[in-house]
């Protein structure tokens, strides 16, 4: 078969992820119908660079959510005679698919299809890292700003010293395969999960605990479920076996939240040491109002909208993170189609073959681009209140 | 101030003996030290024999003594043996009854690479000297053209100018360096796709690529076809972040009442920029610049792998991948001291520059 043109293989990419199209519009749909009635998520929709930030990161969430209907071939698949094929390629008789749409890379493994694996990968990973640096950040922020004294000297020395180590050295230090024999991931993992298991009975210990059966319920339920979790994902002991996590993904998980939280800390004990002069907290020092209660209750909600901005911009660096990782080969399996390692492999002949490089490339960073478009329109919406 | 240059010392030592303490501990896990005994050994080793090999070699002892033997305050192992005595401190060039009693770097020998096998200060010297003269360009590069985009799009908040200067600064925060570098290489250095092919064609270049996709020639003779590419990789990321600062602090300023008073004085809009509004808009920059070097730092590492600039990072890379203890811990002393260093400086000039904390 005739290899196929530029014109061609977008034409033919834009039908592969229809069902990314579809979901976007019945998003965008509803959401602009019902945009007064979603708080700060409707706003976002009043502001041209939130909804193309929006835009760009929901296409990457559904291309990861719908990755087996969208991609062409097997991503781990080499059609031997597919090997560094320019975009366009046909595909030999009896494939999946009749083209190779982005090309092959060295190992004649499909591009397009890698790529969008990849998203998969990434997407699993990110968000969930970032939601953990953030409870781990802000059950040690709070109390650090708050209280100030020796426990904000000891928790930002601590920070400074995570913070003043080299990353990749970090990195090169705890996810190697030898490590796992030693079971500092384990260790690390049985400590930075406990966080928000500690901060969620926290929060509704404070606020319920005049309701002692409201709160025996809320607190019973968390942790329960919480423990159940814990169990599996940092001691891979669950008794029901629903929950466990791979010891490489382990490793990589806790790698990605040990870095990022004591930057959480940080911004997490500027906004508290900034509040607590306010009156509501003066108010409700009054009242007699717990320490925790005023810190979970009426700080934070009121440190949302920097918080929020935060959250979305630390995606995006864990998912450029995740990419280094990748880019020097550590805790993930040499096969796997993650954006970091496939621009990695195809960094050798980048100068003859540039495809396999550059469209994990291109991907990761329209998907940052999004997250920070994203971010600025949040900031925007949130500072017209 | 000198009890507070005297305070954020101490902090500094402080934080540096924790930080290499940390890194000692991981690199010298047993997993580790049996890994670099059967590469320095045979890796056919039996059990036992890795064992005795980390006793002779005095892998053997306590973790905080081999620390204090690093450091230099615990004095160096010494194994006597059927060729002698071996031990730390005693070499090829020092013999048994010459070799002093501590040798750790408060005595100045920072030890043997186990990856180079030469010491780790000639290596760390001449790296990091490379790794100047990239930092040194990346900033002549960044700083000026960060500088600009942000005054320019801060001038006028909300403008066209604004919009596009800001959205450029977005984009480039959102490239890593192994993206943008990745599709550099692509564009000028490559030989059969981007813009090299085409003057190569029209007779406007000599070699077969525009810039040159390693800089590896760099090490010797900095030329800006060679050195192009990995600058402005590493400039490009930073340059972002500074920018959408400077802007914020050039909104800031220009809603001030004194830029009022100078507008509605009759000042022409170009002298109220310059005279009044930059040596205020540009405080808050000067710290933000000055805490991007420890984020530099990491991009250098990721640029010298792919650029094959055997800088500091191309150094740090070679000496984690191979477990380089020594060479690991020199790296450790050198980011720790870097990283605060920098911070150091960044609150210092920012009491000198900003009259209003000085005086208060």
């Amino acid at each position: 078969m005739e290899p196929i043109g530029w014109g061609g293989i977008f034409a033919r990419m834009i039908i592969q992820f229809w069902p990314v199209w579809a979901a976007l519009i019945i998003t965008f749909a509803v959401s602009i119908h019902y945009r007064r009635r979603l708080g700060l998520y409707g706003k976002l929709f009043d502001s041209t660079v939130g909804m193309i930030g929006f835009g760009i990161v929901m296409f990457w969430v559904y291309t990861a959510f719908f990755a087996d209907i969208i991609i062409t071939h097997d991503p781990l698949g080499q059609l031997s005679s597919m090997k560094n094929k320019p975009p366009g390629t046909a595909a030999p008789d009896g494939s999946t698919y009749a083209y190779y749409l982005l090309g092959g890379d060295n190992l004649a493994r499909d591009v397009f299809s890698r790529m969008v694996m990849g998203a998969r990968r990434v997407l699993a990973i990110a968000p969930a890292a970032t939601m953990f640096a953030f409870m781990v950040g802000i059950t040690l922020g709070l109390p650090a700003g708050y209280f100030a004294g020796k426990l904000d000297t000891g928790l930002s020395f601590l920070a400074n010293l995570v913070l003043a180590f080299p990353v990749i050295l970090l990195f090169y230090l705890l996810v190697t395969p030898e490590i796992r024999d030693t079971g500092i991931p384990t260790i690390l993992a049985a400590v930075l999960f406990i966080f928000p298991i500690i901060f969620l009975v926290t929060l509704f210990n404070s606020r319920y605990f005049t309701n002692p059966n409201r709160r025996n319920l809320y607190v019973g339920v968390t942790l329960v479920l919480g423990l159940w979790a814990y169990s599996g994902l940092a001691f891979n002991a669950d008794p029901l076996g629903v929950w466990s996590m791979d010891p490489n993904l382990l490793n990589v998980f806790v790698a990605v939240v040990f870095v990022n939280a004591p930057t959480v800390f940080r911004i997490v004990r500027g906004i508290v040491l900034d509040l607590r002069s306010r009156d509501y907290v003066a108010a409700g020092q009054t009242r007699g109002e717990g320490a925790w209660y005023i810190m979970l209750w009426e700080i934070l909600p009121n440190a949302r909208g920097p918080l929020i901005v935060d959250f979305c911009l630390r995606i995006g660096y864990t998912t450029i993170l995740l990419g280094t990782l990748g880019f020097f080969g550590l805790g993930v399996s040499p096969e796997s189609p993650d954006w970091g390692s496939t621009i990695n492999d195809g960094r050798r002949l980048l100068s003859i073959f540039p495809a396999p490089a550059v469209v994990p490339a291109i991907a990761l960073m329209s998907l940052v681009l999004g997250l920070n478009l994203l971010a600025d329109g949040l900031r925007e919406e949130s500072m017209k209140d | 101030m000198l009890m507070f240059l005297l305070r954020r010392f101490g902090i500094m030592v402080l934080t540096a003996l924790c930080l290499t303490f940390i890194v000692f501990f991981l690199t010298n896990l047993t997993p580790n030290l049996e890994k670099l005994a059967r590469s320095e050994g045979s890796v056919r080793m039996s059990d036992e024999q890795v064992t005795s090999w980390l006793a002779q070699n005095g892998y053997a002892q306590p973790l905080v003594v081999r620390y204090g033997e690093w450091l230099g305050v615990m004095p160096g192992w010494t194994v006597s043996g059927a060729e002698g005595v071996t031990g730390r401190c005693i070499d090829s060039a020092t013999p048994a009854e010459a070799a002093p009693r501590f040798c750790g770097i408060i005595q100045g020998d920072w030890g043997q690479s186990s990856v180079f096998k030469r010491p780790v200060s000639e290596i760390l010297g001449r790296a990091l000297g490379a790794t100047g003269w990239l930092m040194l360009w990346v900033m002549i590069v960044m700083v000026p053209s960060a500088l600009a985009l942000g005054v320019l799009a801060g001038m006028r908040e909300g403008s066209r100018t604004d919009r596009v200067l800001s959205t450029v600064a977005i984009a480039t925060t959102a490239t890593p360096e192994y993206v943008s570098g990745v599709i550099f290489i692509v564009i000028f250095a490559s030989a059969t796709a981007g813009v090299s092919p085409m003057l190569a064609e029209m007779g406007w270049i000599e070699g077969r690529t525009l810039f040159q996709g390693t800089a590896t020639s760099a090490m010797d003779n900095i030329t800006f076809w060679n050195f192009g590419l990995p600058v402005i990789t590493v400039a490009l990321y930073g340059m972002g972040y500074i920018a959408r600062m400077t802007r914020a602090s050039m909104t800031e300023v220009m809603t001030a009442q004194y830029i009022r008073t100078a507008r509605l004085k009759g000042v022409r809009f170009r002298d109220v920029v310059i005279r009044h509004a930059l040596r205020n808009a540009l405080i808050a920059p000067f710290t933000v610049i000055m805490l991007q070097f420890p984020w530099l730092l990491n991009g250098v590492v990721i640029v010298e792998t792919l650029f094959n600039y055997k800088g500091f990072g191309w150094t740090l890379v070679q000496g984690a991948g191979n477990n380089d203890i020594e060479l690991l811990l020199a790296c450790s002393v050198v980011a720790v001291i870097v990283v605060l260093v920098t911070q150091l400086i960044s609150d210092i000039g920012y009491a000198l520059l900003n009259p209003r904390i000085r005086i208060s």
